[in-house]
């Protein structure tokens, strides 16, 4: 099973407004983007797991055009709440790169 | 490389940088101006810092900055008679913001020698209104937020309403030099002059999308800003200094920036929808936009609100000590436990209401989640502990209360006492108040001016301390 490191060029986490991070997952290119971008391991348990967010509460967008899905959570507190330790999400991307990724059963949304 | 063939009926605006007082280039004006730029549009602002800007009013870039940026767009401008159009002042866009942001340009006018005629737009809200509406059933939570209460208006130290193009556009309409915007919608400020001169309605939005961030949209994202040359059916991206590239990607990408929804995006008075965008390089160095649309909707200003909390004292060490970096995980439960515990029963009279985080850098301070088994101890680590409690006092007297802790605890009870490597004395640094964005709501408004007061600062025939209301 790959890593999203291995099938993704670019993976990245900012903070969208005070309430939204949003993850932009930049696929190697068209044949990994549609083979991994529906896959259940990028689904809302992920970002349960790894950030704590409400796994009701995701928005998921991918754009063919660019190889690429954006997925958006809702931080479990807001921007610069006590306990912030990364006010602009910059660095919740590294988490996510040994993750394992397997290969989509659906087709692409 | 391709000859350029200007759009028809284009409105060209120059966009310095993305954020004003991060430095601009004065020749950069000059090439955007001598291409036939009719206004110059800029942010200076944002939520990204955090909510402490808006909860005191203040600007996150330093005065001289702003002075600098604003001394080079004013002198270039004034001399080539376009106007200045400057949104969300002061990072946060108060009213107070502006009123900082107009002293400073009316210094630059008089260093200049010139006499502008200065445009003050504020959307600041006071919580009467926002109650009023809010009774009226005008203001809609936007996701992740619920309904609105009255309490939560008045506990925002300040609540701004996002401006969209109309105010700008009415002001320059009225003969503005400067125009100087309380918080905007960063598209509106730089979609306005595109807008007001006739441009197709998607192209100005969705170029001034692209453009908010200056030249992030290029290949070389610190080499200046961008031209946005707006027409009827299209646009096209073309970089302020002639050796960086707008391309197809980059331009592209930049609308997936800080934004949950690349595709649609709510704009104060509409939904810019980019779906069926079409990104084409034309030249060497610029790329056209086709296929933006944008929707009308019924007025809707998002309303932003600040409000202070509870206060933080931190002290930092640094840990070299082969023994102790070799058994982070249990050092750090252990100091953990006995802080916590010395302060409860220390402070128990007085309150239980505090927090302890304690935060090994080098090892997993930036995340704080478990470090995989097997992992080799690192060279050196940063140990930084924040306390938070309800006052500032507090939290400087818990964190003494500490001292010897922090500083002196051996990782095991029979071993001699250790110093660890503290950099400042006294140790417990008074770190301030924590602050938070309590707001994420929209007020529906008759049009984009409801809300929002114009002044007037016309350096020709007033004294400029004096200000006429519109």
């Amino acid at each position: 099973m790959p890593k999203i490191k291995e099938i993704c060029r670019h993976v990245r986490t900012k903070n969208a407004g005070p309430f939204w991070v949003t993850v932009d997952f930049f696929f190697r290119d068209a044949d990994a983007y549609h083979k991994y971008v529906g896959s259940e391991d990028l689904g809302p348990d992920l970002f349960a797991r790894m950030f704590g967010a409400d796994p009701e509460k995701i928005k998921r967008i991918p754009v063919e055009s660019l190889n690429m899905v954006k997925i958006s959570y809702v931080r479990p507190k807001p921007q610069a709440w006590f306990g912030e330790r990364d006010m602009h999400s910059g660095q919740l991307f590294a988490r996510l790169l040994e993750v394992g990724i397997r290969e989509s059963t659906a087709e692409p949304a | 490389m391709k000859d350029y063939t200007p759009l028809d009926k284009e409105v060209i605006v120059i966009v310095p940088t993305g954020m004003l007082g991060a430095g601009i280039q004065r020749e950069h004006i000059k090439n955007g101006i001598a291409a036939g730029a009719v206004a110059i549009a800029v942010d200076s602002g944002s939520t990204d810092s955090g909510p402490y800007y808006l909860a005191r009013g203040v600007s996150k870039m330093n005065r001289e900055a702003i002075k600098h940026d604003l001394l080079v767009l004013v002198s270039e401008a004034y001399s080539a008679g376009i106007p200045i159009l400057v949104g969300t002042c002061a990072t946060s866009g108060t009213d107070q913001g502006v009123d900082w942001a107009r002293d400073i340009a009316i210094e630059v006018a008089r260093e200049l020698g010139i006499q502008p005629k200065i445009a003050c737009l504020y959307s600041e809200q006071n919580a009467a209104t926002l109650k009023q509406k809010n009774s009226d059933g005008k203001i809609l939570p936007l996701a992740p937020m619920g309904d609105l209460s009255d309490e939560v208006i008045d506990s925002c130290d300040h609540i701004v309403a996002l401006m969209g193009p109309e105010p700008y556009i009415k002001a320059v309409e009225a003969g503005a030099d400067i125009v100087l915007g309380g918080r905007t919608s960063d598209a509106a400020v730089l979609s306005a002059i595109a807008i007001m001169h006739g441009a197709g309605a998607g192209q100005a939005w969705h170029a001034a999308k692209i453009a908010e961030c200056g030249g992030q949209c290029t290949e070389y994202m610190r080499r200046g800003g961008v031209l946005m040359r707006v027409g009827r059916e299209a646009f096209d991206i073309d970089p302020l200094d002639p050796e960086n590239v707008a391309s197809p990607e980059s331009v592209s990408a930049h609308m997936l920036y800080e934004t949950t929804d690349p595709i649609r995006l709510i704009e104060p008075g509409g939904i810019l929808d980019a779906f069926e965008s079409r990104y084409t390089q034309i030249t060497d160095r610029i790329t056209r936009v086709t296929g933006s649309k944008w929707e009308p909707q019924p007025y809707t200003m998002k309303l932003e609100g600040a409000r202070g909390g509870p206060f933080q004292s931190i002290m930092v060490i640094g840990i070299e000590d082969p023994d102790v970096l070799a058994n982070l995980d249990h050092f750090h439960d252990q100091m953990y436990s006995v802080l916590t515990d010395r302060i409860s029963r220390l402070f128990a009279e007085e309150t239980t209401d505090f927090d302890v985080s304690l935060r090994i850098y080098g090892w997993n301070g930036t995340s704080g989640r478990p470090v995989p088994k097997d992992t080799p101890p690192p060279l050196d680590v940063g140990v930084m502990l924040v306390i938070t409690a309800p006052t500032q006092d507090l939290a400087n007297r818990m964190a003494k209360s500490v001292n010897p802790i922090f500083f002196h605890m051996p990782l095991r009870p029979q071993m001699e006492l250790p110093s660890y490597a503290f950099p400042f004395t006294p140790a417990e640094v008074p770190r301030g108040q924590v602050f938070e964005f309590v707001l994420n709501h929209a007020v529906q408004t008759t049009d984009g001016l409801e809300l929002v007061r114009t002044e007037w600062t016309d350096m020709k025939t007033s004294d400029t301390r004096e200000t006429t209301h519109a």
